[in-house]
């Protein structure tokens, strides 16, 4: 699994890569009480705004590790949101991409990076 | 807005050895949550929530002219406040805009004790201050805390520390001993729920927030749930909700315009507010009930079914109570009856929406039976 500094997870099996949001973000959040996916289909960019989580407080915008096509978005997120908050880098991911370029998880951090960025902030 | 210019109440060491989560609000570093906004709105709708609302601004208005002057600028009838009521009012602007809302009360026979809001209380004070006039006299009590308790079992709660306060009903207020200290006490507050805020000296403050927390009916409660529940309690929140360019009757708070006040129109921009309650405002304030999709939130707008553009959502999310989207906005008044099948755009997408009565949840004020 590999992670970016905005919090957000990859997971590359193959040429399709299961994205979602760390934990650590889930808890930043707090309560999750809407998630938005991406519809199959749809092409994304690395770094473009593909979805959106709602805590009670507020919307945020959640930015695409990797470039490709959606091949589908997680709808249990529609009816159970909580789910982030229960098991985000698990049963919590938001959609699968199939990535354009294998390559894109290069420069990503892998979970030791991620954990030392994190007691940095 | 960094961290080194926010204020601190006098509880923040109390907040932080709590484990809250810390934000800028009003230009303080205040509580946000502590173990969950879900979870602290539902505790204060069943059991008893604990508020440091330190934040607000507290001021005495005294003098044998400070209910004449105070009134100049709010529409309420203060003369004929009974000693131990308080009433809810609106600081006017010239044009009838609200500059703040406001708590105002009797609570003892020095004049009015009054609460305004965080952001605005320097304006609020220095508006006064330059106003007020003959023998009226602004003292500001920056030397107090105000803690709020919001909740169906809030009042058991302070009823075994303090058996008069048995005798209160809403909105009654009175300065008195309160955990051996001298405090102002209302039978009040900003959820819907029954409960009390106490004004206590800031260096009791801390003795007496730990002292209510020991009861494990009560738990701190931050202001992610502070902000839901009132809205569910369909309360406005100024610089949000109303603001200078809002009037009373645009904003739905008609019934802060005392009847006296309005027969005599001398105050503050009762022209416009008495124009527009003989022909009606121009926008209104009402209840939207989000039927599908996100929660439409703060500046999201409100269309008609014809996606005509006619209104902006002012504050709004999920309803932890309700378990769905609510929010609160302004539309024409052709649009305002409820009922009436409107949209709200989110992000893009229209979303079917219409307009409900408030509050959202119903309100549990405790009234006193008739004698």
């Amino acid at each position: 699994m590999h992670f970016t500094k905005d919090h957000e997870w990859v997971r590359l099996e193959g040429d399709v890569a299961t994205v979602g949001i760390t934990a650590h973000a889930a808890h930043q959040l707090g309560d999750v009480v809407f998630v938005e996916v991406p519809e199959a289909g749809k092409t994304v960019g690395k770094g473009d705004s593909f979805a959106v989580v709602e805590s009670v407080k507020a919307a945020s915008d959640v930015y695409a590790p990797v470039s490709g096509e959606v091949i589908e978005g997680n709808a249990t997120l529609a009816t159970v949101p909580e789910t982030v908050n229960a098991d985000a880098e698990g049963e919590g991911w938001f959609a699968k991409i199939r990535v354009s370029d294998a390559s894109a998880i290069d420069g990503l951090m892998d979970r030791a990076a991620y954990d030392a960025y994190l007691a940095s902030l | 807005m960094t961290d080194e210019t926010l204020k601190t109440t006098v509880l923040n060491a109390a907040h932080r050895a709590l484990g809250a989560r810390m934000v800028g609000f009003g230009g303080y570093d205040m509580p946000v949550q502590y173990e969950g906004v879900l979870a602290e709105h539902r505790w204060t709708r069943e059991h008893a929530g604990l508020f440091d609302v330190s934040h607000m601004g507290q001021c005495k208005i005294t003098g044998a002219d400070a209910i004449d002057q105070f009134q100049r600028f709010v529409p309420g009838d203060y003369h004929a406040l009974k000693a131990g009521k308080q009433k809810y009012s609106l600081l006017l602007n010239e044009q009838g805009g609200i500059i703040d809302d406001l708590m105002a009360g009797k609570p003892d026979h020095d004049g009015l004790f009054v609460v305004v809001n965080a952001g605005n209380k320097d304006e609020d004070f220095a508006f006064w201050s330059e106003r007020l006039s003959g023998d009226a006299k602004l003292t500001v009590l920056d030397d107090r805390a105000l803690i709020a308790i919001q909740g169906p079992e809030a009042a058991e709660v302070m009823i075994a520390h303090e058996p008069v306060l048995a005798e209160f009903g809403f909105m009654d207020c009175a300065r008195l001993m309160l955990f051996g200290v001298d405090c102002y006490v209302s039978r009040s507050g900003y959820t819907g729920e029954d409960g009390y805020e106490i004004s206590v000296p800031a260096a009791d403050a801390e003795r007496v927030w730990n002292l209510l927390l020991e009861d494990a009916r009560v738990k701190p409660i931050g202001l992610g749930a502070r902000d839901s529940l009132r809205l569910e309690a369909g309360l406005p929140l100024h610089g949000d909700d109303i603001d200078p360019t809002t009037s009373p009757v645009e904003g739905a708070l008609t019934f802060a315009l005392s009847k006296s006040r309005k027969e005599a129109a001398d105050f503050n921009g009762a022209e416009r507010i008495l124009k527009e309650l003989a022909d009606g405002p121009s926008r209104l304030r009402v209840g939207l009930s989000v039927k599908e999709g996100a929660p439409a939130r703060e500046g999201a707008e409100i269309a008609d079914v014809d996606g005509n553009v006619i209104g902006k959502v002012t504050s709004g999310g999920p309803s932890p109570t309700l378990g769905r989207n609510i929010a609160m906005g302004y539309v024409p008044p052709s649009h305002a009856a409820l009922g009436t099948d409107l949209k709200v755009i989110v992000r893009g997408k229209a979303a079917a929406a219409e307009v409900i009565d408030m509050p959202f949840v119903a309100q549990r004020y405790y009234r006193k039976p008739k004698a």
